[in-house]
């Protein structure tokens, strides 16, 4: 799939080329290379090893359980894992970095190259565009600066100075805000079923650092912005949307892009200069030497590949085999706890395409019109599962449906007693049914031959007095084919 | 009780044991006389109670039958090792207040063994030195004179607190770190043992990092039997240290021979370097002699690289040092300056202006100079090559022999002050010492006899990756041998 997105300058059309860093912090109860606890929001400085707070003397260890997820992320992604890696420093002064630099993966990162595929248009799901990954590397977070705390002084918190990110670093294969838009959900997406990233942008979990550069169609790429730390999928496009919109307006300004540093500002939806190339720190990166390089076994990596659960790629095609609609798949697959859940679903026999539907376009207006989360407790795939069962034995009618829903939710019990309890429960018993379809014939001969004239719209009337026969309880569509076959002979 | 500070740990450790004398009373002598030691300067740190209580526990163990390896033995540690609430300063005024909540690992195997602690040793600061005169606490004054002259002399460095802590008889054993000589310098320069065992036997958890690819603790003591027996105290797989190796340690003591059969020495060819002195090069071929008429057989082997051991330890050294000591910016712990109005970067700028000495300040500019872009190929990256060739030189010489001999350090102790203002002069003491450290590889002092000033000298012995016994047991030979040293006599 081609991008079409342009931006019109008054030289011509312009083609944005994007590439993004994401930081996703890593799934792990311990940090990169000490035994310090990783929860969010704790109170400050209370997650902090002597190691995290570089005291003198002491060492990084790496935990085998980040290394086990970002090479799990790698696999996800079809990636190179590469089998002898290196952690090395990356040397600069700030207050929210003890130990006065970061250990991170610049020459020989843990992953090589993968790829994503995603779908830009919601709308579309089949169309898709192949992402490349360069690289997935393991590093230490840094600590955080509080600056509210004091008039004069500000304040370190170091809960999570060492805790474990995977930078995923993208080529830059991305044209449209879109596309980078759907890369980072697809990102997210596949994070999640991992289980190697929350995918919380809110709480950090997941930053992008966005490079942004614009060109004329089929010409060299630009020179680049690279704007630092932007934490949502809405904000990623609107750096994209800005910088696109400035870069193309400074060139035909006559002005040269710089290769910079930029942060955005999300109340404004613009971005500012952080700082130039001339100001760019001098890194100093070389290999650590408190650590040994990295080296996996055979035993590791396939450990690591069987615990990969079902990807959602192979999910949505699996979904799409079983006769459920792309789009529909698309949903059900986006969010790895809905995937979950109407795997569940599906797992109690429930027919797939009648459980797409009612999960895709009944459920979510009952739930929204009541105000209950999808994730609420009571909504149960079990629950569902039972009422999908007494719909497909015609037991209750699809409208019954949404009610016995609805009173679930209030009553809560099972939704089968409640059907029981009300007495909805239709009959599909054609004896019984046949028997009242005689009598509301025999007793409306009159009407009989009118419809057998010609007057078919009383065939509703038919079905309307055999229901009240069977006080409402009577599979509609039995009624429909006994009356049809009775009508007709 | 006189007399106790003289002998050797075996000595004191036998003696105890037997019930000559006990664990306090070794330990009140200690403390007496390290109390009466001021003016070596050797101690930066006191700790008389620590050493006696560790003394009424070995006694107490000795009463149930609970003894450990160390029980009675009072040692000095070097001040870069971390010791729970207790300075440890590194030799810097950085830390000129630091007690850290936390033992190194050394400082509590050795403890776990039984052994007390006198005190903490001074040192050049941050290990960074050869003299012991860059130290933030005044430098160490040997107890070594030259004969006739009363000129303070360096103990070496920059474990030159354990050395003259030693041969001054104010402890029995000292921890050393050595990262480029810092151990077998000032063992030779004071007529004591010292030996950097192969880089990952002594978990470096805890000690204050100089350089981490090279830093390595080891034991300084009287004797090799003392070295073998802290060593073995000091030694083993730590997981909190990710260069630790994982492997048993071997009863060093248990396996003391002088008994050199069938090993083959090797002397290269290539460290006839020009202007070592005469003395230096007599008692080299002496060491040899001595070495043969223990069974050992000499043959000439190659070390072709060495030559670039020095510039290329240091490109090495300091580049790690400039990145560990970036951690001192006053930030969490140590020395914090304000500048009235600064900001963070003021801070940052007044601390280590401050908190560093020169040499430290020498050592950061370098290794930030040769790891910026830019430069960082055609140093950095060329000394780790360099630094390849050198051990592949090593373990290609290690094919025809089982060890190696040279010179521990190309003169006899120096006068203070006399290379202070020549920090290249400064570095050359190191040339012989310099490459066993860039290949990791164990290496040992051991006093070979006394210069024509009636200093001490030393010889060098290299052996292969993790044997240390064959080392151990060639500085037995050299020192059933070599003339007995006497220690100096008190003069201060």
């Amino acid at each position: 799939m081609v991008s079409d997105y342009r931006i019109q300058g008054e030289q011509g059309e312009y083609e944005v080329v994007i590439g993004l860093e994401v930081h996703a912090q890593v799934v792990s109860k311990a940090k990169l290379f000490s035994g310090a606890a990783t929860a969010f929001g704790a109170e400050p400085n209370t997650q902090v090893s002597l190691v995290d707070a570089a005291m003198p003397g002491m060492l990084p260890v790496p935990n085998r359980e980040c290394i086990r997820q970002a090479v799990r992320t790698g696999m996800a992604i079809e990636a190179k894992i590469n089998k002898w890696s290196r952690f090395d420093r990356k040397n600069y002064f700030y207050a929210d970095l003890p130990q006065g630099y970061q250990i991170s993966q610049l020459y020989h990162p843990l992953v090589g190259e993968g790829e994503i595929t995603v779908s830009p248009d919601e709308k579309n799901p089949d169309k898709t565009k192949t992402i490349g990954v360069e690289r997935i590397h393991v590093e230490q977070d840094a600590g955080k600066l509080m600056h509210d705390q004091h008039p004069t002084k500000s304040y370190v918190d170091l809960n999570r100075s060492g805790v474990a990110l995977m930078e995923i670093v993208s080529k830059p294969d991305m044209r449209s805000p879109a596309e980078a838009g759907a890369y980072i959900r697809k990102l997210r997406s596949i994070l999640r079923y991992v289980g190697s990233c929350d995918g919380n942008m809110e709480e950090g979990s997941m930053r992008a650092d966005v490079n942004v550069s614009v060109r004329k169609p089929g010409e060299e790429f630009g020179t680049r912005t690279e704007t630092k730390n932007v934490n949502s999928v809405r904000f990623v496009m609107q750096v994209i949307e800005y910088e696109a919109q400035r870069q193309v307006e400074a060139i035909e300004n006559g002005e040269a892009i710089v290769q910079e540093t930029r942060l955005f500002d999300p109340n404004t939806g613009t971005t500012r200069t952080l700082r130039s190339k001339e100001d760019a720190h001098d890194y100093r990166y070389f290999p650590d030497p408190d650590l040994l390089p990295l080296e996996l076994d055979d035993a590791f990596l396939e450990e690591c590949r069987a615990s990969l659960p079902e990807l959602p790629d192979a999910k949505l095609k699996r979904y799409e085999d079983l006769g459920i609609s792309a789009y529909n798949a698309a949903v059900l697959t986006a969010e790895v706890e809905t995937a979950a859940w109407f795997d569940r679903l599906l797992a109690t026999g429930a027919e797939a395409k009648d459980a797409s539907n009612w999960v895709n376009s009944v459920l979510p207006g009952i739930l929204n019109a009541k105000d209950v989360d999808f994730a609420d407790p009571r909504n149960t795939p079990e629950a569902s599962a039972e009422i999908l069962a007494m719909v497909a034995k015609g037991e209750i009618s699809k409208g019954q449906a949404k009610e016995v829903f609805d009173l679930y939710l209030d009553e809560g019990g099972s939704p089968a007693d409640i059907v029981e309890k009300k007495g909805m429960k239709q009959t599909s018993d054609t004896g019984a049914i046949e028997a009242k379809v005689d009598e509301v014939l025999a007793a409306n001969a009159d009407k009989v031959a009118e419809f057998k004239a010609g007057k078919e719209a009383l065939f509703g009337f038919f079905v309307g007095q055999t229901m009240k026969a069977m006080q409402g309880k009577a599979n509609p569509q039995v009624v429909n084919e006994i009356l049809k076959a009775k009508l007709s002979s | 009780m006189s007399g106790l500070t003289d002998k050797t740990i075996a000595e004191l450790r036998d003696g105890f044991r037997s019930g000559e004398f006990t664990a306090v009373e070794i330990a009140e002598g200690f403390n007496e006389a390290v109390a009466a030691s001021d003016r070596l300067n050797a101690y930066v740190e006191k700790t008389p109670e620590l050493a006696l209580e560790a003394a009424r526990a070995a006694d107490a163990a000795k009463a149930s039958g609970d003894l450990k390896p160390l029980s009675g033995i009072p040692i000095g540690m070097k001040d870069l090792f971390a010791t729970e609430g207790v300075l440890t300063s590194a030799g810097s005024k950085m830390l000129a207040n630091f007690k850290p909540p936390y033992e190194s690992t050394v400082s509590g195997n050795l403890k776990a063994a039984g052994a007390g602690m006198l005190g903490k040793l001074n040192m050049d600061e941050f290990a960074m030195g050869s003299s012991n005169e860059t130290c933030a606490h005044g430098n160490v004054i040997s107890p070594w004179r030259r004969e006739g002259s009363n000129a303070a002399l360096t103990p070496g460095g920059s474990s030159g607190g354990s050395a003259a802590a030693v041969a001054a008889g104010i402890a029995p054993g000292a921890t050393g770190t050595d990262t480029g000589g810092s151990i077998r310098q000032p063992a030779a320069f004071t007529g004591i043992c010292g030996i950097k065992p192969t880089y990952g036997r002594c978990s470096r958890w805890g000690i204050v990092s100089f350089a981490s690819s090279l830093d390595q603790a080891g034991p300084m003591a009287k004797t090799v039997r003392d070295c073998a027996i802290m060593l073995g105290a000091m030694a083993g797989f730590d997981p909190k240290d990710s260069t630790s190796i994982d492997a048993p340690i071997p009863d060093w003591e248990a396996g003391l021979s002088s008994d050199l059969k069938g090993k083959r020495v090797g002397v290269p060819k290539e460290y006839r370097i020009d202007g070592v002195p005469g003395e230096i090069q007599k008692l080299w071929d002496q060491g040899l002699e001595w070495l043969r008429d223990a069974g050992a057989e000499p043959v000439e082997i190659s070390l072709p690289h060495t030559k670039y051991a020095l510039p290329t330890y240091y490109i090495i050294a300091p580049a790690e040092a400039s990145s560990n000591l970036a951690r001192y910016d006053g930030v969490r712990y140590g020395l914090r300056e304000m500048v009235e109005g600064g900001g963070l970067h003021d801070m940052y700028k007044a601390t280590r202006a401050d908190g560093f000495g020169a040499e430290v300040k020498r050592r950061i500019m370098i290794g930030t100079y040769v790891l910026s872009a830019g430069f960082y190929d055609a140093y950095f990256t060329k000394a780790q090559k360099v630094r390849a060739l050198i051990k592949e030189d090593f373990r290609k010489a290690f094919e025809t022999c089982d060890l190696i001999l040279t010179p521990t350090a190309p003169s006899a102790a120096f006068g203070l002050g006399e290379k202070m203002s020549d920090p290249l002069a400064m570095y050359l003491n190191d040339v012989f010492a310099v490459p066993a450290s860039l290949a990791g590889l164990p290496a040992m002092s051991v006093p070979g006899g006394l210069d024509d000033a009636g200093l001490p000298l030393g010889l060098h012995l290299i052996g292969k990756e993790m044997d240390e016994q064959t080392v151990l047991n060639a500085g037995l030979a050299i020192e059933e041998r070599a003339p007995k040293i006497d220690m100096p006599e008190k003069w201060w």
